[in-house]
């Protein structure tokens, strides 16, 4: 019973991001209407199951008559598309630093050190805020300052966990093979390490995708009209005490892919921490 | 333990001085930052006083000079916007600021040490899962939107708290409450994990087996234990809460040092923006050397090698 709660929520993560995902992608295909389409004769329509919806508009319309559903799905695309590229550049920089530290250690793995109590200490928020104002704010410079801020934990996890594996036999093996240190980096302590990576890359992508929506919603992130979670709640925000579905639409959307993320991950870890022990 | 102590102070001062040149590099990668203060409508004059009254035609590495020297000499710079030294306008924002951050973890504090507690006394068991749950859902929260559904639910809905400002000390209760939220889940883990390692260690049993009452052991033998990575990740949370109280601040019109940043940033105002990042990264390493030298001190461990 115990297993069986844990589990099932495990499965729902894994449903709910694939689900997501499968919607972001079929995007164009099961949107009813234009996302971007305005209609100023049909502004702040309520869901269609509340009072005073219509079927045309099943979440109902913005303050400028875009179809709330269509920007839901679309919102998708864009939460997924950065919570997806921002972990593959901070999961390269930060893996890439990490292992050369735990590996060659000594100064090396002092230098690194470094850099990541240098990254910690910087306030992030600010930070991202900074350069996406002074750079200009569109979908890849978001992108980029998020995966340039946010590799910190693989750094950190790729470095211990490279100590741990750095002093076993098939490492030791594989250099009295006479590989070479690039070939033991790549083929050797990578592929050993990537199971504990590939639960970092879960929680990052959660982070990222919260962070954009944090960042969009103080109008620095995702410009408009472009349909960002974090945006629609932002430009909602003043019709939300006459009509709270307003930001309470993308917020669960927010919320439940996080959620489903996070779920996952927790599933993740333990399937490839079983795999490791069995 | 001394030694230990040298090693962190030093690595501190280098941080900082990155920190310095960071912030720097920072708000010069508008290009030219005059043309950003100035504005869409600036003419050609606009910026060229701009430029001479900033001190921004000079070469990139007299200003970098200038930035630390003034750091040195505890001058931060002047706000283009105020048209006032930035310190000042820090120092009126930080109680705000401070205030919040201390509220927020004070709240994460007392909601996750004792959840955590409660969840290693009954490893495995439902309530464990069902607090372990708790804590993943609660990471899961858009901090800013859970601002603005409590605002509507408790402030508009039930009129029980303020919804904004703080003229009112109660005006900290919805702020901190949501500030708290991104602390709770981590510091809540730890917790646990620190409670389950001291629960099923040597001298708790022994302590069981002299017959002290289960209070006695969980809160005086176990917690001691459990307690000191909570207490060093607890001083590196209010560094992360100040950090980021720019969205809180933003979520419920609270003019505090995030609030400042916000706004210097969307209007450009650099001497701010490099300012506030660097004041709050010092304070940041200032509380991670203080986790330090805590831990220190409460590890015997620490202090003998």
């Amino acid at each position: 019973m115990r297993i069986g709660v844990r589990r099932l929520a495990q499965y729902l993560g894994f449903v709910i991001v694939a689900g997501l995902a499968v919607v972001a992608i079929i995007a164009p295909w099961i949107t009813p209407h234009d996302p971007f389409l305005q209609n100023l004769d049909a502004r702040m329509i309520p869901p269609s199951f509340m009072e005073g919806g219509v079927p045309q508009h099943f979440l109902g319309t913005d303050q400028i008559g875009r179809d709330y559903f269509s920007r839901l799905i679309y919102g998708a695309r864009i939460s997924m598309l950065i919570g997806v590229l921002v972990v593959i550049c901070s999961g390269l920089i930060g893996t890439t630093l990490g292992v050369i530290g735990g590996f060659f250690g000594g100064r090396v793995d002092a230098v690194v050190m470094f850099i990541i109590t240098c990254r910690l200490s910087i306030p992030f928020i600010l930070v991202a805020l900074t350069v996406v104002s002074f750079v200009g704010s569109s979908l890849s410079v978001v992108v980029m300052t998020l995966g340039l801020l946010l590799w910190e934990r693989f750094a950190v996890v790729a470095r211990t966990t490279t100590m741990q594996v750095r002093t076993l036999d098939y490492i030791a093996a594989a250099w009295a093979a006479g590989c070479s240190r690039t070939h033991i980096l790549l083929r050797e302590v990578l592929p050993n390490i990537l199971h504990h990576l590939i639960v970092v890359a879960t929680l990052e992508m959660a982070l990222a995708i919260l962070l954009e929506a944090a960042l969009s919603f103080l109008g620095l992130g995702v410009p408009p009209p472009l349909p960002s979670w974090g945006l629609m709640i932002a430009e909602a925000k003043d019709y939300m005490f006459f009509s709270p579905w307003v930001i309470m639409v993308p917020g669960l959307a927010l919320f439940v892919l996080v959620l489903g993320i996070n779920l996952l991950g927790d599933g993740l870890r333990d399937r490839l921490g079983a795999a490791r022990d069995a | 333990m001394l030694k230990f102590l040298a090693r962190r102070a030093v690595l501190a001062v280098l941080v900082m001085l990155t920190v310095l040149t960071i912030s720097f590099a920072l708000t010069r990668l508008s290009g030219d930052v005059a043309v950003s203060m100035a504005g869409p409508q600036a003419t050609q004059q606009d910026i060229a006083t701009i430029r001479k009254n900033y001190g921004l035609d000079r070469p990139l590495i007299v200003q970098f000079g200038d930035w630390v020297g003034g750091v040195a000499t505890g001058n931060l710079g002047r706000s283009y916007l105020y048209h006032a030294p930035v310190a000042e306008l820090i120092r009126a924002r930080l109680p705000i600021t401070l205030t919040l951050g201390l509220t927020g973890l004070a709240i994460a504090l007392l909601v996750a040490i004792p959840l955590g507690i409660l969840a290693a006394m009954h490893e495995g068991a439902w309530l464990d899962r069902a607090i372990m749950m708790v804590a993943v859902v609660g990471q899961a929260m858009p901090s800013f939107w859970l601002g603005l559904v409590l605002v509507i639910w408790l402030g508009v809905k039930l009129q029980l708290l303020p919804i904004s400002g703080v003229d009112t000390w109660d005006g900290y209760v919805l702020p901190g409450v949501v500030l708290a939220f991104s602390a709770i889940p981590a510091l809540m883990r730890l917790t646990r994990g620190g409670m389950v390692d001291a629960l099923a260690s040597d001298y708790v049993r022994t302590a069981r087996a002299k017959g002290l009452t289960r209070v006695s052991v969980v809160l005086k033998h176990a917690l001691r234990n459990a307690a000191m990575p909570v207490v060093a990740v607890a001083a590196v949370q209010l560094g992360f809460m100040l950090g980021g109280s720019v969205v809180i601040e933003s979520v419920f019109a609270l003019n505090g040092v995030g609030y400042l940043a916000w706004e210097s940033i969307a209007k450009n105002d650099f001497p701010v923006v490099q300012a506030v990042v660097l004041f709050l990264a010092t304070i940041y390493v200032a509380l991670t050397l203080l986790a330090d030298m805590l831990n220190a001190v409460l590890d015997p461990r620490l202090r003998v090698s």
